[in-house]
């Protein structure tokens, strides 16, 4: 119904070799700690948010084996996490992923037209990606930031009274630094410390 | 321009860092709750104060603090629920984006009240900017002793773990955000046994919302008895409102409860009124979950009075022609807005963020969900609308959690005050193809506020 099925069957584990980088595994080790002996599932979200940037920009089966085994829990646990938690994508999406808000306060201020115009500019649907594998275009269900309406994230950087204008100004942005690496601090991993 | 507790020093520039709020102050409230009080003498003035969980439900936080169990040997722990997902609901990001430092000084006075050596605060993932703020905030606070082993050399110990949610509207119900905490899916418990006997792993467990946590600070600092007697009756004090749709000033507000709707909504002090000329058609003013109201039912209740931002105010008339003050999201829509269009937009959401745990919930979401798109879509019939009416009765009451009742409500509501909207689209399934199509349906000339 709401034109953005997600995905929940897991895809066919491909055996190959994933692993943070030693700097990363520390900080995850740190984090893990954070919560009482025994209870280190808990860790569970921060880390998988942690994986999905840093390995590949999605949960493969694969990451997700070597997160339950991180967290010395049983690969099941983590798929029933991934798949319940609507920010983890189980299969491959773009380098920027546009995430518009389409709940009541957005749709009422423009959300609508402005999902229109993205679906027109970017010659894609909602769910798919552009064949450069640049944007991938979903909607989400409320951002919490409905006074700033309409709204979407990119990444999970919030854009607030999005016009089609901006959305250009936008869009030219990010493929002028396409490959740009990313600062330390903007990653997951630096928010925790 | 009433009085401002919590957002009073959230303008002063870098507020956000420990150096400049200390220099404002900032901590003062800590020092003396530590320094000057016990935990019963802090558990006493929040209880005088009056104050009301703001996350929703209103409930008193003094009882709520004071049914936590103090026999056990387990540890306790406090969460602070910041997973803010309710639909026109944005003032705890405010809150923790402007002066994160205000809700961290709350959560150690509260843990030291209840004896808390570990406090979470649960943060919902698309936050994650707002993550790295609280964390800064937190180590700063470390930095300067207010955290740690050893806070203010009174021996009393506290940490606070910041912790992101995954993308789930459940998670903000407390049993489903401590499941969630432990790393699993966002399913909530069957209460009894509640989270103050059994909660996080199993320990006796306290949830509290941001902006109730960020009010123990200044509550301490005045005293329960001034708190409360700022507001109005049983709501006391201020409370953080944040106002979206189709207004002038968009935005997050602190209010002394109280305030007539009316100015809340026409004072250039805070909405401004509707934006482009428009006149008011309804209001959602607690966040999607709450009944809507027509323009004539949210300014004045069904005896004529001046409806109050208060709970009990917002509450007059039941559900016939009242509405709940809930989390303070304040949806105003104008003229042009189609109620079922909203309706179908809200019940979708429901439907999406249904756990799929108690089948009234997770089949009535979707069936509600399919008779409103097709009603919607000029498919509909009359008996649709009577049946919808039917669903949304069956599911409410009838789940675990109240996600059940949250999706019911403004499904039998917008029923109730706009029925008409619902058989205009039957009647004229060619005039409503232009998704804009909230314009041209007639309304009784009372149900919209001419201003």
């Amino acid at each position: 119904m709401s034109g953005n099925l997600i995905d929940h069957r897991l895809k066919v584990k491909e055996n190959v070799n994933v692993a943070f980088s030693a700097e990363t595994l520390e900080k995850v080790h740190m984090l893990i700690k954070r919560y009482p002996e025994g209870r280190q599932k808990s860790a569970l979200l921060p880390v998988l948010h942690i994986a999905q940037e840093e390995l590949g920009g999605y949960l493969s089966v694969d990451v997700m084996d070597y997160v339950a085994s991180l967290l010395d829990i049983q690969p099941i646990e983590v798929y029933e996490v991934a798949t319940f938690y609507s920010m983890f994508f189980l299969e491959k999406v773009g380098k920027y992923v546009f995430e518009v808000c389409h709940t009541g306060p957005c749709a009422i201020c423009g959300g609508e037209e402005i999902i229109e115009y993205l679906k027109k500019k970017l010659e894609i649907n909602i769910g798919e990606t552009t064949p450069d594998g640049m944007f991938t275009l979903r909607t989400v269900e409320c951002l919490g930031a409905c006074g700033y309406a309409p709204v979407m994230q990119v990444n999970t950087d919030f854009h607030e009274f999005l016009t089609p204008q901006k959305i250009d100004d936008l869009l030219e942005d990010l493929r002028n630094k396409a490959n740009e690496e990313k600062p330390e601090s903007s990653k997951w991993v630096g928010k925790f410390f | 321009m009433g009085r401002k507790i919590l957002l009073e020093k959230a303008d002063i520039p870098g507020i956000r860092s420990y150096d400049v709020y200390r220099h404002h102050g900032g901590y003062s409230y800590v020092e003396k709750a530590l320094k000057e009080m016990n935990p019963s003498t802090i558990l006493r003035e929040v209880t005088r104060s009056g104050l009301r969980g703001r996350g929703g439900a209103g409930f008193p936080t003094g009882l709520k603090w004071s049914f936590l169990d103090r026999k056990t040997f387990k540890p306790r722990y406090l969460v602070c629920n910041a997973d803010e997902s309710e639909p026109g609901t944005f003032k705890d990001r405010y809150l923790m984006e402007y002066i994160p430092h205000l809700l961290i000084e709350g959560l150690i006075i509260s843990s030291f009240a209840l004896g808390v050596r570990t406090c979470y605060i649960y943060v919902r993932g698309e936050f994650k900017n707002l993550i790295g703020i609280l964390q800064k905030a937190i180590n700063e606070a470390y930095e300067h002793g207010f955290l740690g082993e050893n806070i203010l050399e009174t021996g009393c110990p506290i940490d606070i773990i910041v912790h992101p949610g995954g993308g789930a509207y459940i998670c903000g119900e407390e049993t489903a955000l401590l499941e969630s905490l432990e790393g699993k899916r966002g399913n909530p418990r069957i209460k009894p046994p509640f989270p103050a006997y059994k909660g996080l792993y199993g320990c006796p467990t306290l949830v509290n919302n941001v902006e109730t946590l960020a009010a123990v600070g200044p509550i301490i600092h005045m005293g329960g008895e001034s708190y409360a007697a700022i507001g109005k009756g049983k709501s006391t004090g201020t409370k953080l409102i944040s106002a979206c749709g189709n207004i002038k000033n968009p935005g997050v507000y602190e209010i002394e409860l109280g305030l007539p709707v009316e100015d809340f909504i026409y004072s250039e002090d805070y909405c401004g009124g509707i934006k482009n000329g428009k006149r008011m058609k309804a209001v959602v003013p607690g966040g999607s979950s709450v009944p809507i109201l027509p323009a004539e039912l949210i300014l004045r209740t069904a005896n004529g009075e001046k409806r109050l931002m208060t709970y009990e105010s917002m509450e007059e008339g039941g559900f016939d022609s009242g509405t709940m003050l809930g989390s303070g999201g304040f949806i105003v829509y104008d003229e042009d807005a189609c109620i079922v269009r909203n309706t179908l937009n809200f019940t979708r959401f429901y439907h999406h963020e249904s756990c799929g745990q108690c089948s009234p919930c997770r089949e009535g979401t979707g069936w509600m969900e399919k008779i409103l798109h097709r009603i919607e879509h000029g498919k509909g019939k009359m008996s649709d609308i009577d049946l919808l009416y039917s669903i949304a009765g069956k599911i409410e009451g009838n789940t675990i959690c109240p996600l059940g009742d949250a999706a019911a409500w403004p499904v039998a509501s917008a029923i109730r005050h706009f029925r008409n909207e619902f058989e205009y689209h039957v009647e004229y399934p060619e005039k409503i193809k232009n998704i804009n199509h909230g314009s041209l349906i007639q309304h009784p000339a009372s149900s919209i506020q001419y201003r």
